[in-house]
């Protein structure tokens, strides 16, 4: 026990006689502090306690609250030395409700130190803070609001908020200051809650009274972290505050030691660096009030510096000012140099802060660097490598990071070495001078930073093996050297090496053991195996070590098969599992070439997801009564439905079961399926799971096109590489700011020598420009471009070359598939007469021909799903006045009457032969049917029709060639027709040859215009999907297009125009902007944004054609013209 | 601020505030850890400590360790600060504080951190409003145990 409290021991009842009110208190608790103090062993104190605690127990349902009062500090006391008196929470609750003011506050207190914000108790506390928080009594309410800031149930806030918010306007300021923390409590724990009070808040800031309004700032400042834009214009009211105090305004009251208001000074800070945070304009505002808070701070203590640090990073967090940094680089000067240790700990995080700006601070001051390097204080050597890690570069790493590894050998706290290891590794990853450093640095890194290391470490390494740089020369050499490394490693004694390493080890030595041309196979199998019979080594990494060998095990069959041997029989279900898997690739070798292929790249594996080798297996299966695979999520559905059936515990999710079995649950009925599905699964969950198990177990295959965790991004170099031409004069400079130091002794120039490795690089040669940095120089090891890192280039690209060649496929199928499907019918339908065709229309249900336009598209668009307009452009109307009876629209074979179609217009017409054309619109063509009638009584033989238009792709379908048209007849001919390339208008020419009498023949030309919007047919997709295909497009055309004033809503009825106009669909509409797509037949996209601009319609197309937003504007624009 | 704890040179705690939830077996482990590690630390050490993900101020005052976590981008000097101001306002209170004056009047240690520090936030900086403060909440205990009206305070 302390000599203090032995020796005041005997002068106690002196002590306790001055204090009257707390003596009466405190003289249970003095008894037992007292006996407690003279106890020697712990055992004596428990018991002692124990004796207590149920003396306690029996008094404390007495109704004398004084003495619950007392019991109350007892049990606080007992709580304290740690044993559990829990059993009087509830009745600190009912003191705080039921005893008078004096109880009250050690009933409350009780709560506040006994009870967690999520404690049930607390619910029963609810009631008591309401009632005092209205009591008339200050004491109480003031009591109530010191319990609410602390401890408060989430759900009981909106109880009590609006007694909290009266309180914001009491006479007192000390309520107003509570209810403000206790805000401000509540905007800690619930967010939302507050939310409306904001212009309170504001009303707090500006209160007259300076201790409510250094409250408020704590919520200023926890909103303006999270959104510092919403709150730019207050940057006038901190900067005048700080004016203010920095100014001396406020009562002396508020002094620290002769520096006024220093917490409410570096609120301000914070607040103001935060606001000017890369917003110019608002640091220019605080420029000012910055400088002269430099300027005030003078005086030589610990409060005036603490402020100065605030300022310093103020300063280099805003807009740079050129004045204020060389100020504040000077103030970093006086920390760093100080004698103080603690104002030297400062410095360094101030320079940590900093060099992140400017690297060339760190130079000035390289001296204190690596005395503090040195430093008996774990602290300051720590803060020192967190500094060194940021000035790092290529010419400096090796002496940081031996400097690190060195700190990390001699380090045993947990969290340093996680921390630090991980930097080693960054570091070593980043500026490796050359291999043998690297694996080395690797090695050690595994090594030091054993289990704890983070997973991204070694996944990161392996990758960085894996996928190797441009040139596979230098990989393999890397990859030869991780090689011997590591037989080196093995050879000796590897029984204390940490898991991780010894997995990352094995993993290599099976990938790459064959690069090592010298040392036999055998060799590395039987260290491999040797690590096998290890005790120390667990069964996850035994995992590892037999899929390494699984891979170098070709032509060892007799190693292998004594190896599997010995393991058929082990324990662990998974290693029974690959033992078996071994045994069996090694005795056949054409399975193992194709399971395990040698040499093959990283990436060429492509991992067969959909598993479709399997169909044969699975087909058979389900011939042999199997039930039928169902999907997780229709599986869980079923689930659902089956109500009786739905707890909880059975609602599971596969991919997760799925992939926690990729390694310990294979008992697949064929080996092919447990590798591949295997693959199939880490792959997944590798990308899934983050860096929480590495369960890629080294398995080749792993290493496949997705396969790899996407690499957490190291932050970018802090420090500017010189490039190799400015290196010497860097070094020189370093050299020559040395020189002037006086006579170094031998220590000295250890120092030195140290400072100048230590230093290289940051030199005035690698001139720094305070934001933009210069190019660092290439790594050493550049990791490829990973596939879905590139993903907007490249899927843009890839969607560009698959709407190409999918338009390109298309027509070539759509040609087959028309004639497929159509040409089966017999080659030319000839309809009889007129007279008879009204009756077998009738019968055909095709009397809507004569129905109006609305019916027709009601009709239609039930079944092409509402979203297809069905009634045409119909561009040529006014060149073609003659529109033909619509009664020839009944002539449309059955099979092609329901699609969407044009009217029939006439084309031409001779006394014999009288020709009109009608528009179908397919999805992935353009039907033209041309109908032929014989305005005779005489039978025309031999008709042919011929169809030629240059920029068109058509093909003649049926009907083209007749024997013979009977008098009063029509003849139907199709010709499908697909545009590749947009065209605005193209016209087609066209003739008929026919025979009215035998050997003379007649013949009738034809011609038409078609339009582009003929060929446009809606692209219906999502939201997400437009978005999606948005970005990846590359040709854009914007236009503004006239709006269609004249309804209430102009921007749907502009595009209703253009819907019925062009087949467009109308994708989404927001506010004053609509989303709508379309496509050229079934090619091309083209995705238009609409956007309302005053009178305008401004109208912005995206589509991987670059004539196709043109065409389709000019037919908008005409649309809207005629409308 | 996520919590203050005082101990003695022998490692007995004295007063333990949290404002952050912690269950009670983490706050034993945090103690116990955290006194072992400021106690192994030699005088001329800084105040500092980086500790798991946190920064830990302490100072010594006496035979007392005042000890205080907070978070990486805290000020430290300005939480030193604050230790300091605690120890001025308990040494006004009690009048050159000692060691026993808050192991007996333990409750009046924690009245006065309430009225300093309030959900880990410097609430009054002012030394005179904290004592005010805290005085009037004494003479209001006073004046109730010589049974007078208990409205003294009410009125402003």
């Amino acid at each position: 026990m302390s000599d203090v409290v032995e020796k005041t021991l005997s002068a106690l009842p002196g002590l306790f006689d001055s204090q009257t009110g707390a003596a009466r208190i405190t003289s249970r608790l003095r008894q037992l502090v007292k006996s407690i103090t003279e106890l020697t062993s712990k055992n004596e104190e428990e018991s002692l306690i124990k004796q207590e605690l149920s003396s306690m127990k029996e008094q404390v349902s007495s109704p004398n609250t004084s003495m619950m009062r007392e019991i109350m500090v007892r049990a606080m006391y007992c709580e304290m030395l740690g044993y559990d008196a829990s059993f009087t929470y509830i009745h600190a609750i009912k003191l705080a409700q039921q005893g008078g003011v004096l109880e009250k506050r050690v009933g409350y207190l009780a709560v506040s130190l006994f009870l967690n914000e999520g404690h049930e108790l607390l619910l029963l506390l609810v009631n008591t803070v309401l009632k005092d928080l209205q009591s008339t009594n200050v004491i109480e309410a003031y009591m109530a609001l010191t319990v609410v800031a602390q401890v408060f149930p989430k759900d009981m806030i909106p109880a009590v908020l609006p007694l909290l918010e009266d309180k914001l306007s009491y006479p007192k300021e000390i309520i107003r200051r509570k209810a403000v923390l206790a805000l401000y409590k509540f905007y800690l724990i619930a967010p939302n809650q507050v939310q409306h009070i904001h212009a309170k808040f504001r009303k707090a800031l500006c209160d007259r009274d300076p201790g409510v309004m250094t409250s408020s700032l704590h919520i200023y400042l926890q909103l303006i972290t999270e959104s510092p834009d919403d709150y730019k214009d207050l940057t006038g009211s901190f900067v005048t505050i700080l004016k203010q105090v920095v100014g001396g305004k406020l009562p002396v009251d508020f002094n620290y030691h002769n520096v006024p208001a220093p917490w409410l000074q570096i609120q301000l800070l914070r607040i103001l660096s935060l606001l000017g945070k890369e917003d110019r304009s608002t640091s220019e505002l605080m420029y000012e009030v910055l400088d002269e808070s430099l300027r005030r701070a003078e005086m030589n203590h610990n409060i005036t510096y603490a402020i100065l640090y605030e300022c310093v990073k103020a300063i280099y967090t805003i807009h740079p000012k050129a004045e204020l940094l060389e100020k504040a680089a000077r103030c970093i000067g006086n920390f760093v140099l100080s004698p103080k240790i603690n104002l030297r700990y400062l410095g360094l995080k101030a320079l940590t802060y900093v060099v992140q700006h400017d690297a060339k601070l760190a130079l000035q001051h390289q001296m204190t660097i690596i005395e503090c390097l040195d430093h008996t204080d774990f602290t300051i050597k720590r803060e020192t490598l967190e500094l060194l890690f940021r000035i790092t570069n290529a010419q400096n790493v090796t002496v940081i990071v031996e400097k690190m590894l060195d700190f990390l050998h001699g380090c045993s706290d947990e969290h340093t070495i996680i921390h630090l290891v991980g930097k080693v590794a960054e570091l070593a990853e980043k500026f490796a001078p050359d291999n043998s450093w690297f694996i080395q640095t690797m090695n050690d890194v595994f090594s030091t930073g054993g289990d704890l290391l983070q997973q991204d470490v070694p996944n990161n390494f392996l990758r960085l093996l894996a996928e190797g740089s441009e040139s596979k020369e230098e990989d393999d050499q890397l990859r030869l050297y991780a090689v011997n490394s590591y037989l080196t490693v093995l050879k000796g004694d590897a029984s204390h090496l940490p898991q991780r390493f010894l997995q990352v080890m094995s993993w290599v030595l099976g990938e790459y053991a064959h690069l090592q041309e010298s040392v036999d196979q055998r060799e590395v199998i039987r260290l491999l195996t040797q690590l096998l019979d290890q005790r120390s080594v667990s069964s996850e990494t035994r995992v590892w070590i037999l899929s390494a060998l699984t891979k170098i095990s070709e032509g060892q069959t007799d190693l292998i098969l004594d190896l599997a041997e010995s393991l058929s029989s082990s324990q662990d279900t998974v290693l029974r599992q690959q033992a078996q898997e071994l045994r069996q690739l090694s005795q056949d070798s054409q399975l193992y070439e194709w399971v395990l292929p040698r040499g093959a790249p990283w990436d060429s594996m492509e991992v067969d997801s959909s598993l479709s080798f399997l169909d044969g297996f699975v087909s058979e299966a389900l011939a042999a009564g199997a039930a039928p695979y169902k999907p997780p999520h229709q599986r869980q559905e079923e689930l659902c439905e089956d109500r009786a059936l739905n707890l909880e515990p059975y609602s599971f999710s596969l991919p997760v079961s799925l992939s926690s079995c990729s390694i310990t649950d294979r008992q697949s009925p064929t080996l092919l399926s447990v590798s591949s599905g295997l693959s199939g699964n880490s792959t997944e969950l590798s990308q899934k799971a983050g860096s929480s198990t590495l369960i890629l177990e080294g398995v080749k295959r792993v290493w496949g096109r997705d396969g790899y965790l996407r690499q957490n991004e190291t932050t970018a170099p802090p420090v500017d590489e010189p490039s190799a031409a400015v290196q010497p004069s860097g070094q020189q400079e370093a050299a020559e700011r040395l020189e002037p130091q006086p006579e170094p002794s031998t220590q000295n120039q250890d120092k030195l020598q140290l400072a100048s490795s230590l230093f290289v690089g940051l030199g005035a040669g690698s001139s720094m420009s305070l934001l933009g940095k210069s190019e660092a120089p290439p790594p050493r090891f550049r990791k490829k471009p990973r596939p879905h890192e590139s993903s907007s280039s490249s899927s843009s690209g890839t969607s560009e070359r698959s709407s190409d060649s999918s338009s390109r496929s298309s027509h070539s199928t759509t040609d087959s598939f028309l004639y497929g499907s159509l040409l089966e019918e017999e080659p030319a339908t000839s309809i009889s007469a007129f007279s008879h065709t009204p009756k077998s229309s009738t019968a055909n249900g095709l009397a809507q021909n004569k129905d109006t336009k609305e019916d027709r598209r009601a009709n239609t668009s039930q079944i092409l799903g509402g979203d297809m307009v069905i009634v045409r452009p119909n561009t040529f109307q006014d060149k073609h006045p003659s529109l033909v009876s619509s009664d020839l629209t009944a002539l449309l074979p059955a099979d092609l009457k329901d699609l969407p179609h044009s009217d029939v217009i006439s084309l031409t017409s001779d006394p014999s032969l009288s020709l009109s054309s009608c528009r179908l619109f397919r999805d992935e063509a353009l039907l033209l049917v041309i109908l032929i009638s014989n305005c005779t009584e005489t039978v025309i033989k031999d008709v042919a029709v011929q169809l030629t238009c240059e920029e068109l792709e058509t093909a003649s379908l049926r009907g083209n060639v007749m024997n013979c048209l009977e008098g009063n007849s029509t003849s139907v001919c199709h010709y499908a027709l697909l545009m590749d390339e947009p065209h605005t208008n193209v016209s087609f020419t066209g003739t008929v040859s026919y025979q009215t009498q035998p050997g003379h023949t007649n013949t009738l030309s034809f011609s038409g215009t078609l339009s582009a919007a003929d060929f446009i047919r809606p692209l219906v997709v999502s939201t997400e999907e437009y978005g999606k295909l948005w970005l990846s497009l590359s040709h854009d055309v914007k236009q503004n297009l006239k709006l269609l004033t004249d309804a209430s809503d102009p921007l749907r009825t502009t595009l209703n125009a253009l819907k019925d106009a062009l087949q467009l669909h109308v994708v989404d509409i927001i506010g004053s902007e609509g989303i709508v797509a379309c496509r050229l037949l079934s090619g091309a996209p083209c995705l238009l944004h609409c956007r309302v601009n005053g009178a305008a319609l401004a109208m912005w197309l995206r589509s991987p054609h670059p004539a196709l937003p043109d065409c389709i504007l000019y037919h908008c624009q005409r649309a809207l013209a005629q409308h | 601020m996520q919590f203050m704890l005082l101990f003695s040179r022998q490692g007995k705690l004295r007063l333990q505030k949290w404002y952050v939830p912690l269950s009670d077996k983490e706050k034993k482990k945090i103690t116990r850890e955290l006194v072992q590690t400021v106690l192994a630390r030699k005088p001329k050490m800084c105040s500092f400590l980086e500790w798991r993900d946190l920064k830990i101020v302490y100072k010594r005052y006496a035979s007392l360790y005042f000890c205080c976590a907070i978070e990486d981008q805290d000020n430290e000097l300005i939480t030193l600060e604050i230790i300091h101001r605690y120890v001025e306002l308990l040494d006004k209170y009690f009048g050159s504080v000692c060691e026993l004056d808050i192991i007996f009047n333990f409750e009046k240690a924690y009245f006065i951190l309430d009225e300093f520090l309030l959900g880990g936030e410097a609430q009054e900086t002012s030394k005179k409003n904290v004592l005010k403060a805290i005085e009037q909440a004494d003479l209001l205990q006073e004046n109730f145990s010589s049974q007078s009206p208990h409205n003294c305070l009410s009125t402003p």
